[in-house]
């Protein structure tokens, strides 16, 4: 049975692009907007100001941050050029237990932080399963070094990448890269000229979370490398231990690390993550 | 200097086996439905599938032969290759998209650039060098794409749907445009089209693909004059039916026998223009040799002719007025009599 269509005449109808929003939708939205920004708010709202810019050129501080900066950085980049590989592996090349391997590496994205510090320390530290070689050999330990720091960043991040560049390569049109072929160009060559710059908003945006991630990190890094001023201990650590010792500090470090965090979303935000419009091809 | 193929492959539930051949100066296209297999030949040919049986030789030399264990991926083949959305990069601007081939192969970037430009220029795009693929209109689009292609200098050049992505109101200019810059090349030319007017524009010669076979070659006037597939039929929007010929008559698979002007032997065909077939109500008496119970399956009104097509022992369409329609008051499902003179239909061996 078909209801007919009445046309009510006492309505006014309105314009499609003016139509009322649904009220739960949009009071839900609301409250989730509000739960982001209220913790923000308190924390400007208990920040000393009169003291922020004494805390802010204090030695220590700036040790925090450089180091935080560099390690990210560092992290990021190592998680690009692994990530990308093994990516473009999980993405094109059809092989036997993809599914676990893919699980497998982006294990240390859902695991607890302290976890997976624990577990990179019996692979890598000195009796660890591959560190006491490293160790035996060459009298090189991991653990509690700035390299650590490293490690551990880029083992949790690189799993954001390799999924934003993953489902980019998935995506991309094939078609460009036989035409390529059909061009003269190798494998590699088509590779690098064709494939990346078409995964190249996906990387972007893979390489940004990856990055947010590795500057926030604290739980494998703390476990993993320690909590050394100047060599292992970051901003998170810095801001951990400050919390204790002097809040007025730790809501100062705190919200210089929410500044650089929020300003490279908002600087890349339409464009590579996901929002505006849909990128041409 | 030919191209000379046997083109054998399994895609799941289908299986391509085609004969192709193409010499110097040549254009052939690859005429058929959608399904009969054109896509599979043409990705073949370029590399981008290998076969399961067969054998492609360009110039005396394999480029893949499953059988001796040759297969010369793509880009070591002199074959060059413009795609039916023309494919062009969108990063790169048309003169760096023209340059990519040369480049791939290892020529010094300005000489790349500069054999580009000439081959733009030969294309009539010289001033869009510059441009990105998204700000050239479909027929530039086309020409760099062509240009492209033809800068390796392939010895076979393939085209899959070229116009394909065109609306039909500028096809007309760029089928032209096309036709006059593939005839300043001189290797072989394969065009793989579901548009008859594309080949008919284009093609020295014409293959018919159905159902992965090959089912007719000739030019498209001798491919028209006796069809041999049913989709040159439907293009012809005449009736072809397929029988053996005994005691004179053609025998359909159905049982059914049909009498035609000649008597005719062994497997052949049989055309029935459709405005030679009439329609009656009841079973008709008189001169008609061939009359056969049927029944409607749809009424197609053009303007004022219909297209009734009926099934029953000789499938048929047929062609009437609109006012015989009116007056017989045909509906699908309804039973009529189709009665078609023999003189009417032209057979030749199958």
């Amino acid at each position: 049975m078909t209801r007919p269509a009445v046309v009510s005449t006492t309505a006014r109808h309105r314009r499609v692009g003016s139509e009322r929003l649904p009220a739960p939708l949009l009071a839900l939205a609301i409250v989730a907007i509000a739960f982001f920004a209220l913790p923000f708010i308190g924390l400007l709202w208990k920040a000393p100001w009169s003291e922020a810019w004494s805390i802010l050129t204090s030695p220590g501080a700036r040790t925090a941050l450089r180091l935080s900066i560099y390690c990210s950085l560092w992290s990021t980049a190592l998680a690009t050029v692994f990530g990308v590989p093994l990516a473009w592996l999980l993405a094109r090349v059809a092989f036997p237990g993809r599914g676990l391997v893919r699980a497998l590496c982006t294990l240390s994205m859902v695991l607890p932080p302290v976890v997976a510090g624990v577990a990179l320390f019996y692979a890598l530290g000195r009796r660890g399963l591959v560190g006491q070689y490293l160790y035996r050999w060459t009298g090189y330990s991991l653990p509690f070094t700035t390299a650590g720091v490293i490690v551990a960043q880029t083992f949790v991040a690189m799993p954001f990448l390799v999924i934003a560049v993953e489902a980019a390569f998935r995506q991309q049109d094939t078609r460009y890269e036989e035409a390529a072929r059909t061009l003269g160009a190798s494998r590699w060559y088509t590779f690098r000229r064709v494939t990346l710059p078409a995964i190249r908003p996906g990387l972007v945006a893979g390489a940004v979370l990856a990055w947010a991630r590795a500057l926030g990190e604290f739980g494998a890094t703390i476990t993993f490398a320690g909590n050394f001023p100047g060599r292992t201990q970051t901003m998170p650590l810095a801001i951990y231990i400050a919390n204790e010792v002097d809040p007025d500090e730790a809501i100062i470090l705190s919200l210089i690390l929410i500044a650089i965090s929020f300003g490279v979303l908002v600087a890349l935000r339409d464009r590579f993550l996901g929002g505006g419009s849909p990128q041409p091809v | 200097m030919t191209l000379e193929a046997r083109l054998v492959r399994t895609l799941g539930r289908f299986e391509l086996d085609v004969e192709l051949e193409a010499k110097p100066g040549e254009v052939v296209a690859l005429l058929g439905p959608n399904g009969a297999g054109k896509s599979t030949a043409f990705r073949c040919l370029a590399g981008l599938l290998p076969l399961d049986g067969g054998r492609i030789t360009l110039d005396g030399a394999p480029l893949d032969d499953p059988g001796a264990d040759v297969f010369v991926p793509p880009d070591e083949r002199p074959v060059g290759v413009v795609f039916q959305d023309y494919l062009l990069f969108p990063n790169l601007t048309a003169l760096e998209n023209v340059a990519f081939g040369l480049r791939a192969r290892g020529l010094a970037r300005s000489e790349a650039r500069a054999r580009a430009g000439s081959w733009l220029e030969r294309v009539g795009l010289g001033d869009h060098a510059g441009h990105r693929p998204r700000a050239l209109s479909g027929g530039q689009a086309q020409r760099v794409a062509l240009a492209r292609a033809l800068a390796t200098e392939p010895r076979l050049l393939l085209l899959d749907e070229p116009l394909a992505a065109l609306d039909v109101g500028t096809r007309g200019g760029v089928r032209r445009d096309l036709r006059r810059h593939l005839t300043t090349f001189d290797g072989m030319r394969l065009l793989v089209t579901h548009d008859p007017v594309d080949a008919y524009a284009l093609a020295d010669r014409v293959v018919i693909l159905e159902a992965g076979r090959v089912a007719q070659t000739g030019t498209l006037a001798e491919v028209t004059a006796r069809p041999r597939s049913r989709y040159i039929a439907d293009l012809l929007g005449t009736n072809l039916l397929r029988g053996e010929g005994r005691g004179g008559a053609l025998v359909l698979v159905t049982g059914a026998g049909v009498v035609a002007a000649e008597p005719v032997t062994g497997p052949t065909f049989a055309v029935v223009p459709p405005s030679a077939v009439a329609l009656y109500l009841t079973q008709p008496v008189g001169s008609p040799r061939n009359v056969w119970p049927s029944r409607v399956v749809d009424v197609d009104q053009q303007t004022d002719r219909v297209r009734v097509r009926l099934e029953g022992p000789v499938p048929l369409v047929a062609e009437i007025t609109a006012a015989a329609l009116a007056e017989l008051a045909l509906q699908a499902g309804d039973r009529v009599w189709a009665a078609v003179k023999a003189t009417e239909i032209a057979t030749y061996p199958a």
